[in-house]
């Protein structure tokens, strides 16, 4: 398969995200896209591992190159999920103070 | 056109029309519902990548746990899906066409490189998504990282618990 395709469909993906967080006001709706993008990138890294690590097999038989690549998808997942836990604790607060999860109030946060 | 291309195409489709459903629908938990869907694909592209153990993972921490907390923060808040603010639609519009004008302007970018031109993705071979490479890696070149991770969840679960108090 060529790595193009695998470009295109995360492009795909990621430009969901992005109009996702541009038109949603609920801020659930947009963390969760948020959550979208990062997967797109995390499997484009896939993609490019696969690449540089097929591309290393024929020189090299038994070379683990790329390998680097799936470690950072890891750490992504990792940061990822820690992001989801206070970025909800916060939406949960807002929600106590405002009743609502439109995101035209966070900029109360300050207050 | 062989199993794989097929599979690739069935995924991508599937991925895509969940991802946009994630946005149409009108009630929180239905967006949710069609996320897992997303990451389920997503999890099928890393399975057809030979990348096995980031399936797992990605079914287990995304599908599993991430979003099962965001189940639970819905129904904690009960919103009523027809009480939710809407953009208006002039706003909707200009997010769609520059959403759309980000996909065009790197597809574009992307289809004149020259140093992508005929590179393959190995697909269904190769062993550096098993488990037992990754061990090792994770384990010898990136065993600092991964201690600093740990700190990293520490933080947050306090900062969670911190926020969530008040």
């Amino acid at each position: 398969m060529p790595i193009q395709y695998y470009i295109f469909f995360c492009l795909t993906l990621f430009s969901i995200g992005v109009i996702g967080v541009l038109t949603r006001r609920n801020a659930i709706i947009v963390f969760m896209c948020i959550e979208l993008m990062l997967n797109a990138v995390n499997l484009l890294l896939v993609a490019f591992s696969k690449m540089h690590n097929g591309a290393a097999l024929q020189i090299a038989p038994g070379s683990t190159a790329g390998i680097d690549a799936q470690i950072f998808v890891f750490f992504i997942m990792v940061v990822a999920a820690a992001e989801v836990s206070v970025g909800l604790a916060i939406i949960v607060m807002m929600f106590r103070n405002t009743h609502s999860v439109d995101i035209n109030f966070l900029n109360r946060l300050k207050n | 056109m062989d199993t794989l291309e097929i599979l690739f195409y069935a995924l991508s489709a599937f991925a895509i029309v969940s991802a946009i459903m994630v946005l149409v629908s009108k009630n929180p938990i239905h967006s949710v519902l069609w996320l897992i869907l997303v990451f389920f694909a997503i999890s099928g592209h890393y399975i057809i990548l030979n990348a096995q153990f980031l399936a797992i993972v990605n079914i287990i921490v995304y599908a599993g746990a991430i979003m099962v907390l965001f189940l639970f923060v819905i129904m904690l808040m009960n919103v009523q899906s027809d009480k939710e603010p809407q953009k208006k639609l002039l706003i909707k519009f200009i997010g769609v066409l520059s959403g759309g004008s980000l996909l065009i302007l790197l597809i574009a970018l992307v289809k004149q490189t020259a140093q992508l031109e005929g590179k393959q993705v190995l697909m269904k071979e190769g062993t550096i998504g098993l488990i037992h490479p990754l061990g090792k890696a994770l384990f010898n070149d990136y065993v600092l990282p991964f201690e600093i991770s740990s700190v990293l969840f520490l933080s947050a679960m306090v900062g969670a618990v911190i926020i969530g108090k008040k």
